[in-house]
């Protein structure tokens, strides 16, 4: 029997904060209770992506594409679509004015200019039923790589595509598969990178939780490949939906036979083990995940050897991250040469982004290589919010560095974002305007740095405190121009000698607001002046007596709270309590609150 | 002591990865999922079934952001003072929670209902500022949604009582 609407209810972590959960339990509620159970599938898909406008719900066969939904509005959508076949006309997405235009998914902004090949399953399937991904040629790329082709075959099959990590560093996939392969040894690991530390990006989470067969079949193509057994899927505790997603995809899988002993007929075993990560930034990287999968606390050692050699108990090793295996069973079932199409000459296919900070459509975008910031940034990400300037974009994370407004038409690769002395990275995007302070900013990214560096090596433990150190001395307006020459040298020196590369970008973010935005840090010093605020110790905030109308507006948005009057009388902000977060100045409708 | 069913879990997590310390991880989840929090003894017993020295699997559980080595109140939260969160105004969110709960970063209120610890990125960025409340998600806090929570956390312990 066939349904007459399939509900598609978005249960990614982000719209679960935002009660789709009880959105989801609602519709099944109503349509039992309306009498429609048998005429209508609901189905908690992956993340669309689209979290800005979160919950989102989408309609089939309509196409309806509702947003910011409610628990409360499980009712009317199921008596006015399922019921009476119309549209909720209040819930769908409206571009621009229009009220009643009825938007597809095809005509938002926000979907235009991107490519969907690594999420091309989120929001589609139930990723919790392995036959909705097969249905969209799920495994064939396993079973092509199983009866079609030898191992060299595949490896060949990767170097056409060009595919490179998608981790951050950009290493070429094939020859990391190709190493691995040729090394001696009968027992070989299989690892995916799912620990996704980066601050800013959550691109691996979203994926596996909207389809986590993708991830599972690229790894036993993978161990089949190299001639491993068995794979180990290092994921942070913090993603509790992802693991659960996991856990049901590789129990459905090992029914169909595609995990476990002789898969598909074929011969061939493999197994899978989900681990839990520390959620310690550290811990990505991958040597210090090995020992850490090994049972040992997540510290990096010396490359060479490189895990190809000498990985997980010593065994030879592919270490890949979520996103470029999830690749992998595209470039598989759709071919190479289809893949290789995509993107620019040295870095083919997509890359996913998660956009964050002061963007108006906050979430998750997938852009074929050579796309420009621009159209990231301005087309699919609408802007910045509330008409404000854009600053910068930090991209690659406490490792990457701040791409400004002149580089904005720049195609983004690996080699045009190294260009411009940041990194691809794993793909976090954090969009600045001008009331973010760049050497606030690269405190904050050295403190984590700080709090982050495993303290093995000396070059990282020691200088990313000292880099703070002088960086916090700048912030309070008691640095000197001296500084800025020691926050170069120490940071090149911690570039050169550091042990992993958290040590060997950690100066990034400083040496890039540096080159970018010198005239700031010596505003901070000469001026003794934060010109965007931020800087705490540098500014003030004071109430006008002459334009406060005392009606407390700001009294109550502030969280310490330390403003005090009577009503209708002028407000006094207790300077010694106030923690100068702003609230006051943003909430003011008269302009009284003044920013010194 | 470790009960017998935590002993069972650890066995049977060193059965299925098929070496001893290689559990550690998991070892300490599942004492933290089964406690609330890891104690000394626990861990100094979970390393001998494990056959690995005290001080190596203590130098695991530390670097886990969620294992807790000391007792930790009723209900946990965990407030983002990762970058995303940061720039969209955390640190007016932080302050508000504090404010409200009487305590600081890494404290327990007197009462031992709440513990307010910090988090490298949750990776809800996307609903920055963001925190965790007993592991779930809460995300775009402001003053009013803070009120949403903690009003229903109140309702809950109301709901408790009554049983
Ligand atoms: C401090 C640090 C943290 C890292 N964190 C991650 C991470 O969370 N996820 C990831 O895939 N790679 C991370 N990497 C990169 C890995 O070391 C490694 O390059 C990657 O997993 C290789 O996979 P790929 O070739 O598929 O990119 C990190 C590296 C460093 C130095």
């Amino acid at each position: 029997m066939a349904y007459k609407n399939y509900i598609l209810v978005c249960g990614g972590t982000g719209c679960e904060s935002s009660k789709s959960d009880e959105l989801f339990k609602a519709l099944h509620q109503q349509a039992e209770a309306q009498g429609v159970k048998n005429d209508v599938q609901i189905v908690k898909t992956g993340c669309f992506g689209f979290c800005e406008k979160g919950p989102i719900v989408k309609v089939l066969p309509q196409e309806s594409f509702y947003v910011e939904v409610k628990p409360e509005d499980a009712k009317e959508i199921v008596a006015e679509q399922v019921v009476k076949g119309r549209e909720v006309k209040r819930l769908l997405y409206r571009k621009g004015e229009k009220a009643d235009s009825n938007v597809k998914i095809e005509d938002i902004e926000f979907y235009q200019k991107q490519f969907r090949v690594v999420l091309r399953n989120c929001g589609v399937i139930n990723p919790e039923n392995i036959d909705e991904y097969i249905a969209r040629e799920g495994y064939t790329g396993l079973e092509r790589a199983l009866f079609k082709m030898k191992p060299d075959d595949i490896v060949n099959e990767l170097k056409v595509s060009g595919l490179r990590g998608r981790g951050g560093a950009g290493f070429p996939t094939w020859l990391k598969w190709d190493l691995t392969k040729k090394a001696p040894g009968d027992v070989k690991y299989v690892v995916c990178n799912a620990d996704e530390g980066d601050p800013g990006a959550y691109m691996n989470r979203s994926t596996i939780e909207g389809d986590p067969h993708s991830l599972i079949e690229a790894m036993i193509i993978c161990g089949y490949t190299i001639g491993a057994r068995q794979g180990y899927i290092y994921i942070r505790a913090e993603y509790p939906l992802a693991i659960e997603r996991l856990k049901i995809a590789i129990r459905q899988a090992k029914e169909y036979g595609l995990l476990g002993t002789n898969i598909l007929g074929s011969g061939f075993d493999f197994d899978l083990e989900i681990r839990l990560g520390a959620g310690a930034f550290v811990c990505g990287e991958e040597t210090a995940l090995l020992r850490s999968l090994e049972g040992n606390r997540g510290m990096p050692v010396p490359k060479p050897p490189f895990p190809a050699i000498s990985g997980l108990w010593k065994k030879p090793t592919v270490i890949n991250n979520v996103e470029t295996y999830v690749n992998i069973s595209v470039i598989m079932s759709k071919g190479a040469q289809w893949y290789a199409k995509i993107g620019t000459e040295k870095s083919r296919g997509t890359k996913t982004f998660a956009l964050t900070g002061k963007i108006q459509n906050s979430g998750l975008v997938e852009v074929p290589m050579g796309t420009t910031l621009r159209e990231i940034i301005f087309d699919i990400g609408g802007g910045i919010r509330g008409g404000k300037k854009f600053k910068g974009v930090q991209t690659g994370g406490p490792s990457g560095g701040i791409i400004t407004a002149e580089s904005l038409d720049q195609p983004i690769s690996y080699e045009s974002l190294t260009a411009l002395g940041s990194m691809m990275g794993s793909g976090g995007m954090i969009i600045m305007d001008e009331d973010d302070c760049v050497v606030d900013i690269a405190k904050f990214y050295m403190a984590f740095c700080v709090d982050e560096s495993c303290g093995k090596c000396a070059p990282c433990r020691i200088g990313t405190n000292q880099m703070h150190a002088i960086l916090d001395k700048i912030s309070k307006g008691q640095g000197t121009e001296d500084d800025l020459a020691k926050l170069e040298k120490i940071g090149k020196a911690m570039t050169k000698a550091s042990l992993c590369m958290l040590g060997g970008s950690a100066a990034n973010p400083t040496l890039s607001t540096l080159r970018h935005f010198r005239e700031e840090y010596l505003e901070h010093i000469r001026d003794h002046k934060c010109r965007a605020g931020k800087c705490k110790d540098l500014v003030v905030y004071e109430i006008d007596a002459a334009k406060c109308i005392g009606c407390g507006l700001c009294a109550r948005k502030c969280p310490v709270p330390c403003i005090a009057g009577e009503k209708k009388q002028p407000h006094v902000i207790d300077q010694a309590r106030c923690i100068k977060c702003g609230e006051c100045y943003k909430a003011c409708k008269f302009g009284a609150v003044i920013k010194k | 002591m470790l009960s017998e069913l935590e002993r069972t879990a650890i066995r049977a997590a060193v059965e299925r990865l098929g070496d001893r310390r290689a559990a550690a991880a998991e070892t300490l989840a599942m004492l933290q999922r089964e406690r609330g929090w890891v104690s000394d003894e626990a861990l100094a017993e979970a390393a001998m079934v494990l056959g690995m020295p005290r001080e190596e699997l203590e130098t695991v559980a530390t670097a886990f952001e969620l294992v807790f080595r000391r007792r930790v109140g009723r209900h946990v939260i965990m407030a983002c003072d990762s970058v995303s969160c940061w720039i969209k105004g955390a640190d007016s969110i932080v302050a508000l929670i504090k404010e409200r709960l009487g305590i600081g970063f890494g404290e327990t209120s007197a009462d031992g209902e709440f513990t307010l610890l910090p988090a490298g990125c949750l990776g809800l960025c996307e609903q920055a500022p963001a925190m965790t409340l007993d592991g779930l998600p809460y995300g775009r806090l402001d003053a009013k949604t803070l009120d949403e929570i903690f009003a229903r956390i109140g309702e809950d312990k109301h709901g408790d009582s009554a049983h």
